[in-house]
C-alpha cells in the first residue's frame, strides 16, 4: 500500500494492524471505563439521590423511585396508566416491572389495541361511575411507551376524585386539592406538558389525617 | 398547539443560534495544527505519526482496518461477558449470533439492537462495549465527513488529513468534554449513574418492584452527541431512567442536532465560502421542517378506531390528547413529534416513544427521513449523503442545460458520477432488496407483531433503519432471530462502508484535479436556487425509489386506520 504521493511512508500492514488494537485497548479504558467511573464518583458526590435513582423511602423502607411509575388497583389510590411490562422472565405480563420496560408495538389497526381500549374504556367507566358513553381521557386506556410512565393527565386524574373520596371517606374537594397540589406545570414554562405525578399523590394521600 | 409551535419555534432558534459558535469550534478542532499533550501521548502509545499526511486510500484503509480491530476487540469482550467484572445480576454472555449483530451495530453507528439492556448486558459492557463504542463509531463518521471536506475544499492536494489525528481530537475535545458535563446535567434530572445493583422497592400496595440501575447517564450523553441512539435500557429513551423530564427531552433533541448542523458552517468555512455551508443548512431545514409538521399532525389527530371505542383524544387546557399509545404523558405529542423527526433525520436511532404505535402516515415520516437519510445526518455520514445529492444535482442542471458539470470548482465527471451512483444505488437496494427476501420467507414472517401492511411496514422500517445506521424501530418485530440478526448485520455494513467509502474516494478524485476557473457557464451552488433544486432531486429521486414500498406499507395502513378496519 506504499502510495508515492504520500510525502511519509506508510506503516505497513502489520504496523496498522497492531495500532489499531492499542487504539481499540485504549480507547475502552479512556472512554469506556475511566469516562463513567469518574462520571460516576462526581455524580454520586453532588447529586447522591439522582445518581442512585432517586428511591423514595417510607419508614426506612424503599418504596419505589420518584421518577417511575409503579402499578396502583385499589380504589383508594390514583391509577396511572396502564402497562404493557411482563414477569422479567418473559413468562407473563407484570404492569411496571421496572427491571424489563415494554410497550405493546400494536399498530393503529391491531384489534388487540382495538379490544385492549375497548375493555379498559369499561373498567374505567365502572370504576368510577361513568355512564356508558363518557368519553375517557386517551392516557387511562393506551399503554405508555416505557411502561413506566409516572404520570397521568389532569384530566386523567380529575376524573378519579369521586371514587378516590368514596373510598377513603374524604371530601371530592379533598382530594381533588391534593391533585391539584401536585400538578406538575411545564418545564421553565414551555417544555412538556402539564401532568400529574401519581406516586406523589399517593403518598400524599397516605399521610392525610 | 401554540404551546407545540412554542417549544419547536424554542428548540430550532436555540440549535440554529448555535451553529456559528461550534461550527466555528470544529474548524479549529480540525484544522489546528497544535497537538496538545494527552494527544502526543496517544500518538505514541499507538505508533502512529501525527503528521502523516493520508491520500483518500490510505485514510480509508486506516478507518477500516482500526474498525474492523476494534469490531473483533468488543466481539470477544461481549462473549466473556460471563468472567468479566461488574456483572451484579449475573448475565450470561450473548448468543454468538446476536453478539455478532450487537458489534455490528453498534460500530457502524447503527446502534439497533435485537438485545434489551436491562436484560442482556452487564454494567461492564455497558461501559466497555457500548459506551466505547458510541464514542468510536461517532468519531469515525466525523473524521471521514473530515476528510470528506478536505478532499472538496482541495487546499492541500491530494492529502485528506490524518485518520488518527480526526479520531483522538474529535474524541479528546469535543465528545468526552461535552459528554462530561451533559451526563452531569443529565443526573440532575433524574438519570440514575451508579454501579449499584438492582434495588428491590415495596410499592405502597405491598407488590415488590426491582429497579434496574446502573451507569446510565453516560451512556446517554455520548448516546446523543454522537447520535449513536442504542439505550441502556429496553425502551430506550422512553424510559424514565433514560429521559426523566422533559428538559431532559429537549437536551437528548438539541445534542443530536448540534454536531450535524454545526458542520454545515464548518465546511462552508473549510471552502471559504459560508453561503455554501448556509444553503445546505437551510435546504435541510426545510425538509425538517416539513416532516416535523407531517408527524406532529398525524399524531396529534389521533387514531378514529380509539375515539370510537371512547378514548377522548381532543386536545384540552387537561391534556394533551392525541394518539397516546407508545407514547409519555411528561412530553405529550409535540415532544414525541420532535424527538422522532430528529432521531431519524439525525441518523440516532433512540426513541422516546413507540414508533410501532404510530398512526400510518405519523410513521411514514420517520421511515422516508432515513430513506432520505440527509436531512442533518448522524456524525458526518448524513453530510456525506447530503454532498451525494449536490453532486447529482450538479449533474442533473448540467444535462438540462447541456455543459459540463462542475462541483466547487471541479469538473464532474464519469468516475465521480459513477461512485456517486453506487453510494446512492447501495442504499435501496439493501433496503428493498432484503425487505423483499424477508417477506418471503415464511419464518421470517413469523416474527411479525401487527398483521396486514403494518406487517410489512414493520419488515420494511427493520431493514431502513439498519440501512440507514439508524438503529430505530417497529419494534413489535421480534428481531432476534439468526435470520435477522445475520441480514440486519450485512444491511448496516452495507449502508456504512458502501456510503462512506466511494463518497471519499469521490472526495479523492476531486481533489487530485485541476480548478477550473469560473465563467459565465459555472452554475453557481451557494444560492437559494440550487439549494431548492437539490431538495426537489432528493425528494424526487427518494419517491421514485421507495414510494411503491411505502403505499403498500404505511399509506395502506393509515387509510385501514381511517376507515376504521381492525385486523386479526
Amino acid at each position: 500500500m506504499t502510495l508515492p504521493e504520500s510525502p511519509t511512508r506508510p506503516a505497513p500492514l502489520v504496523r496498522l494492524l497492531l495500532s489499531g488494537l492499542l487504539a481499540a485497548v485504549l480507547l475502552t479504558l479512556v472512554t469506556g471505563l475511566a469516562y463513567p467511573l469518574l462520571t460516576t464518583a462526581v455524580a454520586g458526590i453532588l447529586f447522591p439521590s439522582q445518581a442512585g435513582g432517586s428511591l423514595s423511602t417510607r419508614n426506612g423502607q424503599v418504596i419505589g423511585s420518584a421518577v417511575l411509575g409503579q402499578n396502583f388497583t385499589s380504589p383508594k389510590y390514583l391509577h396511572g396508566r396502564p402497562s404493557m411490562t411482563a414477569k422479567t422472565d418473559g413468562s407473563g405480563p407484570e404492569p411496571y416491572n421496572a427491571e424489563n420496560s415494554g410497550a405493546s408495538n400494536w399498530g393503529p389497526t391491531n384489534v388487540k389495541l382495538a379490544e385492549a381500549v375497548r375493555e379498559r374504556v369499561a373498567a374505567v367507566r365502572r370504576e368510577n361511575g361513568l355512564s356508558a358513553g363518557t368519553p375517557v381521557p386517551v392516557d387511562l386506556v393506551t399503554a405508555s411507551g416505557s411502561g413506566l410512565d409516572p404520570d397521568i393527565t389532569l384530566a386523567g386524574a380529575l376524573l378519579q376524585v369521586q371514587r378516590i373520596a368514596r373510598a377513603r371517606g374524604l371530601s371530592p374537594a379533598q382530594v381533588e386539592g391534593v391533585i391539584r397540589a401536585h400538578i406538575t406545570p411545564r418545564q421553565l414554562g414551555i417544555l412538556g406538558e402539564p401532568r400529574v405525578n401519581v406516586l406523589a399523590v399517593n403518598l400524599a394521600l397516605d399521610s392525610m389525617p | 398547539m401554540a404551546s407545540a409551535l412554542l417549544q419547536f419555534t424554542l428548540l430550532l432558534a436555540v440549535m440554529a443560534a448555535l451553529v456559528v459558535p461550534v461550527g466555528n469550534w470544529l474548524y479549529g478542532v480540525l484544522t489546528s495544527e497544535r497537538h496538545t499533550a494527552p494527544e502526543r501521548l496517544t500518538y505514541r502509545l499507538l505508533g502512529v505519526d501525527p503528521t502523516e499526511r493520508m491520500t483518500w486510500k490510505r485514510y480509508g484503509l486506516v478507518l477500516v482496518v482500526s474498525n474492523l480491530v476494534l469490531l473483533l476487540f468488543a466481539y470477544l469482550l461481549l462473549r466473556l461477558q460471563g468472567l468479566l467484572p461488574w456483572n451484579p445480576a449475573g448475565l450470561r454472555a450473548q448468543a454468538p449470533d446476536l453478539a455478532w449483530n450487537t458489534v455490528v451495530s453498534f460500530m457502524t453507528n447503527t446502534n439497533w439492537q435485537a438485545y434489551s439492556g436491562e436484560q442482556s448486558l452487564s454494567y461492564f459492557s455497558q461501559m466497555a462495549v457500548i459506551t466505547t463504542f458510541m464514542f468510536t463509531s461517532a468519531a469515525t463518521g466525523f473524521a471521514a465527513a473530515a476528510a470528506f471536506m478536505r478532499g472538496l475544499a482541495g487546499r492541500d492536494g491530494t492529502n485528506l488529513g490524518n485518520f488518527w489525528v480526526d479520531l483522538t481530537r474529535i474524541i479528546y475535545r469535543v465528545f468526552l468534554p461535552l459528554s462530561f458535563v451533559l451526563a452531569l446535567v443529565f443526573v440532575w434530572q433524574g438519570m440514575p449513574q451508579t454501579l449499584s445493583p438492582s434495588v428491590n422497592a415495596t410499592t405502597l400496595e405491598g407488590a415488590t418492584q426491582r429497579i434496574a440501575l446502573g451507569p446510565v447517564a453516560t451512556l446517554e450523553s455520548i448516546k446523543h452527541l454522537g447520535t449513536n441512539g442504542g439505550g441502556f435500557f429496553g425502551m430506550n429513551a422512553a424510559h424514565p431512567f433514560e429521559n426523566p423530564t422533559p428538559l431532559t427531552n429537549a437536551l437528548h433533541i438539541l445534542s443530536m442536532l448540534l454536531l450535524p448542523s454545526a458542520l454545515t458552517y464548518t465546511f462552508g468555512r473549510m471552502l471559504g465560502n459560508l453561503r455554501q455551508g448556509w444553503v445546505i443548512f437551510g435546504s435541510m431545514l426545510v425538509m425538517f421542517v416539513g416532516f416535523l409538521a407531517t408527524v406532529y399532525s398525524f399524531e396529534q389527530a389521533g387514531n378514529p378506531i380509539l375515539s370510537r371505542l371512547g378514548a377522548d383524544q381532543t386536545l384540552s387546557a387537561m391534556q394533551a390528547g392525541g394518539n397516546m399509545e407508545g407514547k409519555e404523558v411528561r412530553f405529550g405529542i409535540a415532544q414525541t413529534a420532535l424527538f422522532a423527526t430528529t432521531t431519524t433525520a439525525a441518523t440516532t436511532g433512540s426513541v422516546d416513544s413507540m414508533h410501532d404505535s404510530y398512526t400510518g402516515l405519523g410513521g411514514l415520516v420517520p421511515m422516508t427521513q432515513m430513506m432520505l437519510n440527509n436531512v442533518f445526518g448522524g456524525k458526518g455520514v448524513g453530510f456525506i449523503n447530503f454532498v451525494q445529492y449536490l453532486v447529482l444535482g450538479v449533474f442533473i442542471a448540467g444535462l438540462m442545460v447541456g455543459r459540463t458539470p462542475e462541483f466547487l470548482g471541479k469538473k464532474i465527471e464519469a468516475r465521480e458520477i459513477k461512485l456517486t451512483m453506487l453510494a446512492l444505488l447501495a442504499h435501496p437496494l439493501s433496503i428493498l432488496g432484503f425487505t423483499a427476501l424477508a417477506v418471503t420467507l415464511p419464518s421470517a414472517l413469523s416474527s411479525l407483531n401487527n398483521p396486514g401492511p403494518h406487517g410489512f411496514s414493520e419488515i420494511l422500517y427493520a431493514y431502513t433503519s439498519g440501512t440507514a445506521n439508524n438503529g430505530s424501530a417497529f419494534a413489535g418485530l421480534g428481531a432476534n432471530t439468526p435470520f435477522y440478526n445475520l441480514t440486519i448485520g450485512l444491511a448496516m455494513l452495507i449502508g456504512r462502508y458502501l456510503t462512506l467509502l466511494p463518497m471519499l474516494a469521490v472526495a479523492g478524485l476531486l481533489a487530485a484535479k485541476r480548478r477550473v476557473p469560473v465563467s459565465s457557464g459555472t452554475l453557481p451552488t451557494d444560492t437559494a436556487l440550487f439549494g431548492g433544486l437539490t431538495v426537489f432531486v432528493i425528494l424526487i429521486v427518494g419517491a421514485l425509489t421507495f414510494l411503491p414500498a411505502l403505499t403498500l406499507g404505511p399509506v395502506a395502513d393509515h387509510l385501514q386506520m381511517l376507515k376504521g378496519v381492525v385486523l386479526k
